[in-house]
């Protein structure tokens, strides 16, 4: 860096400090230098070899979003919240929050304000040849105080940086505690760490209580507060006034260093990588591919932190810890593939890891980029796609011979207003009391709509794109598509979460509404087109994944609940709630394996004892059904039995 | 040829002989669940494709075990994965991983 970089800064020192090593260089600062110099080059090139593998499309989008003032908001915000105050991990488990907020704002905070302790009273060495690399970082040791001239800002920046040092050194103290009893912070399970953690880790803990150390050695001379006073005088009292602070500086040089130079190897590689992240997800950016572009800054970003251990529901078995986000991640980095299949098959994409992850490290999309990798390819044959009539509600060759006329003519002549279409899927067709409890209400409410696959359909593509088969799912929705569209309907109505998910965020049907029933039926209670009576069943919703955190839908089918029955609360709701262990994204997780996670489900929907488990996915009903000794029945039904 | 309105059906004589036991057993050790059918035919009954085009888990496994990899291949390509057949077999088979093992490991040519 050429000297004058800042040409405007002033070259006095403020009047209240003494300069005391004008060359602005120590030995000692060293291994800092070399460890911070590493770790510099290292995330520099790092970035740019992310952005060289990002496809065109994508680097424009990231570019764009930068200047966006409704994303740049969104990023500032997002910066602060998660990387520096982990609200997410606040809301969650408290004394956690607290412990990654204090490491990260305290350290941000000691970084920003001993810059800004330079620029106030010594300005020239923020400028790289005079030192302004390391200068800020040991400050206390190269300028000291003016005896007589101590000033109120001065004492003020003490207090503050007593004060941050302090509130790191409690997050430092929980870590600490975690790392040999995590129960206390609420998390059942953590991760291992690799050696290159461990080195970072160490090094972590101990650059604070040496700060503490070396600061408080001269606090006397170079200015401290309640902390570092405290502290200087106590060792005064113990060790007489024959301090050599040398060694100690040495020391937090040397553990700095260490730290920077392990970090790119190490899980804390996140507190940088996390940045990008949030960057590329503001802006949109889905990986492709499971290791590169987006997907590299992704997978770096993972603290692992292990929220996502207690959050998997295959962990109701401890031998399937291994399957978790986490590890998965950790895999993708070592570059393990057979590991990376085998994870990425086992998951079962219920996107619960997704939604607690801190940093919204969005695992089940990175495994379904890893799924392409090995499925996409894979033979297959749609050519009978092309043969599927478009007009599925009008049998081509009737089973029984009586419908000479199409059983519609309304959505066809256009004339009619409702324009609703019903698709059940392939799912509700093995569960076909959803159907008849949602044909019974339209009924009730007067709907006039046409059943689109009342003679079989063809799946919606979602089970494709689970496994990986992007290109076949592609195809499949295609043919959905010109089916949707030559109905000529306004409004499309699916009773299966899984369709729902599909249609709503990958078919792009412009100009037709895309609900799912729970939503619909709500909306005909609103409008009073259907009556519904309380009585005094004790109900509990059972949250499916794809409708939950797949669409946000929490509210919808809980209102409508209210006004039947009494809700009662399972253990686990809204997006901390339980696959039922059927989910169709698993492609190797074992029938026993799943028939825990369901018993699991159960177990954790019962804790009220309600008389009722709803759901509103046919999956969901078909698999508790199977294990549940308390009656399983699909949101539809209970709205029959309870409408007049 | 004069139409007697009755004709004969191409050899369905099974000739062991082709039955690759290596790919069989690379299958079974991908999903072991194959060894479990009964051929029952479940599957083959609920299946989506099958109703617009010939498709069948049952007569797939039936034909891999007869040799007939071409054959039990072209029962599957039209599988769209949706999973009914999982949700119907009696004996539990992880029919879906199932097909994705048999597209795998039979699509690659010696
Ligand atoms: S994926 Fe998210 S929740 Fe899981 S360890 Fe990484 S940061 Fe934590
Ligand atoms: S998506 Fe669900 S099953 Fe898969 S790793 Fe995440 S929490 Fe576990
Ligand atoms: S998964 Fe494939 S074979 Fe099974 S029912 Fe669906 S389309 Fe048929
Ligand atoms: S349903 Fe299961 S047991 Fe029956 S034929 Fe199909 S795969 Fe075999």
């Amino acid at each position: 860096m050429p000297a004058n970089i800042f040409p405007i800064l002033a070259a006095q020192a403020s009047p209240e400090v003494i300069d005391r090593i004008p060359s602005s260089y120590s030995h000692f600062v060293i291994p800092f230098v070399a460890g911070i110099t590493f770790f510099l080059v290292w995330i520099f090139v790092g970035f740019i070899r992310v952005l060289i593998q990002l496809n065109h499309d994508d680097r424009m989008k990231f570019w764009t979003s930068l200047l966006n003032p409704i994303t740049a908001g969104k990023n500032i915000r997002d910066l602060f919240c998660d990387c520096l105050f982990h609200t997410k991990i606040w809301q969650r488990k408290p004394l956690l929050g607290y412990m990654h907020s204090a490491i990260a704002f305290g350290w941000f905070m000691l970084i920003v304000l001993g810059h800004v302790e330079v620029a106030l009273f010594v300005p020239k060495h923020l400028s790289y040849g005079e030192g302004g690399l390391f200068y800020p970082i040991f400050y206390r040791y190269f300028v000291w105080i003016r005896p007589g001239h101590e000033s109120l800002r001065g004492a003020f920046f003490f207090f503050l940086m007593d004060f941050f040092l302090l509130y790191v050194l409690t997050g430092i103290g929980l870590a600490m505690f975690k790392r040999f009893r995590s129960i206390v912070l609420g998390m059942r399970h953590t991760t291992k760490p690799s050696l290159a953690d461990r080195v970072a880790l160490y090094s972590l803990w101990m650059i604070f209580p040496l700060r503490l150390l070396a600061e408080s050695f001269t606090a006397d001379l170079s200015g401290g507060s309640f902390l570092t006073l405290g502290m200087n005088h106590l060792l005064h009292f113990l060790f007489g006034d024959k301090l050599y602070f040398q060694p100690f500086w040495w020391a937090y040089s040397i553990c700095l260093g260490t730290f920077f130079a392990a970090m790119p190897f190490s899980r804390y590689m996140h507190i940088l990588t996390e940045v990008l992240w949030i960057l590329f997800r503001n802006a949109g950016l889905k990986p492709s591919h499971p290791r590169k572009g987006v997907a590299e800054a992704e997978i770096y970003a993972c603290s692992s932190c292990g929220l996502c251990l207690d959050a998997c529901p295959m962990n109701v078995q401890k031998k399937n810890l291994k399957y978790s986000s986490v590890y998965f991640i950790r895999f993708l980095r070592r570059h393990n593939e057979r590991k990376i299949a085998e994870i990425a098959d086992k998951c079962l994409m219920c996107d619960k890891c997704h939604a607690l992850c801190p940093v919204s490290v969005d695992a089940p999309a990175l495994r379904r980029a890893q799924r392409q990798t090995t499925n996409d390819h894979l033979p297959y044959d749609y050519s009978y796609l092309a043969t599927v009539p478009v007009k599925l509600y009008e049998p081509a060759t009737p089973r029984h011979p009586e419908p000479a006329t199409p059983r519609h003519p309304e959505l066809d002549s256009g004339s009619n207003s409702s324009k609703v279409l019903y698709f059940a899927g392939c799912m509700s067709h093995l569960t076909p009391r959803i159907i008849k409890a949602v044909e019974e209400i339209f009924k009730k409410a007067g709907i006039e709509y046409v059943f689109a696959d009342r003679e079989g359909g063809i799946c919606c593509g979602r089970p494709l794109l689970l496994a990986g088969k992007t290109e076949a799912a592609a195809k499949t929705m295609d043919a959905n598509k010109s089916m949707i569209k030559a109905s000529g309907c306004k409004t499309l109505v699916l009773s299966c979460p899984i369709c729902y998910k599909v249609f709503k965020e990958e078919y792009n049907l412009v100009g037709i509404r895309v609900v799912h029933y729970t939503q619909y039926f709500k909306e005909l209670i609103d409008a009073g087109k259907l009556n519904v009576g309380k009585s005094q069943e004790k109900i509990v919703y059972h949250d499916p994944c794809e409708l939950g955190r797949g669409c946000n839908v929490y509210e919808e089918p809980r209102t409508v609940l209210r006004q039947v029955g009494d809700l009662v609360k399972a253990g686990h709701e809204y997006d901390e709630s339980i696959c039922c262990g059927g989910s169709l994204g698993s492609l190797t997780l074992s029938q026993n394996d799943r028939r825990k996670i369901t018993d699991a489900a159960i177990k954790d929907l019962t804790v009220a004892s309600p008389d009722t488990i709803v759901t509103a996915c046919p999956l969901c009903l078909k698999t508790f059904s199977e294990r549940s000794t308390v009656p399983v029945k699909d949101f539809a039904e209970v709205l029959t039995t309870h409408c007049a | 040829m004069v139409d007697f309105g009755f004709g004969l059906l191409a050899s369905s004589r099974i000739n062991l002989d082709l039955f690759d036991k290596e790919k069989f057993d690379s299958l079974a050790a991908a999903e072991p669940d194959v060894r479990k059918c009964i051929a029952c035919g479940s599957c083959t009954a609920v299946c989506t494709a099958g109703k617009f085009t010939p498709t069948s888990l049952r007569a797939a496994i039936e034909e891999l075990q007869n040799g007939r990899d071409e054959v039990a291949m072209n029962m599957l390509k039209g599988c769209q994965l949706c999973g009914k057949c999982t949700m119907v077999c009696p004996r539990g088979i992880n029919t879906r991983h199932l097909i994705l093992s048999i597209a795998k490991i039979y699509s690659k040519k010696k």
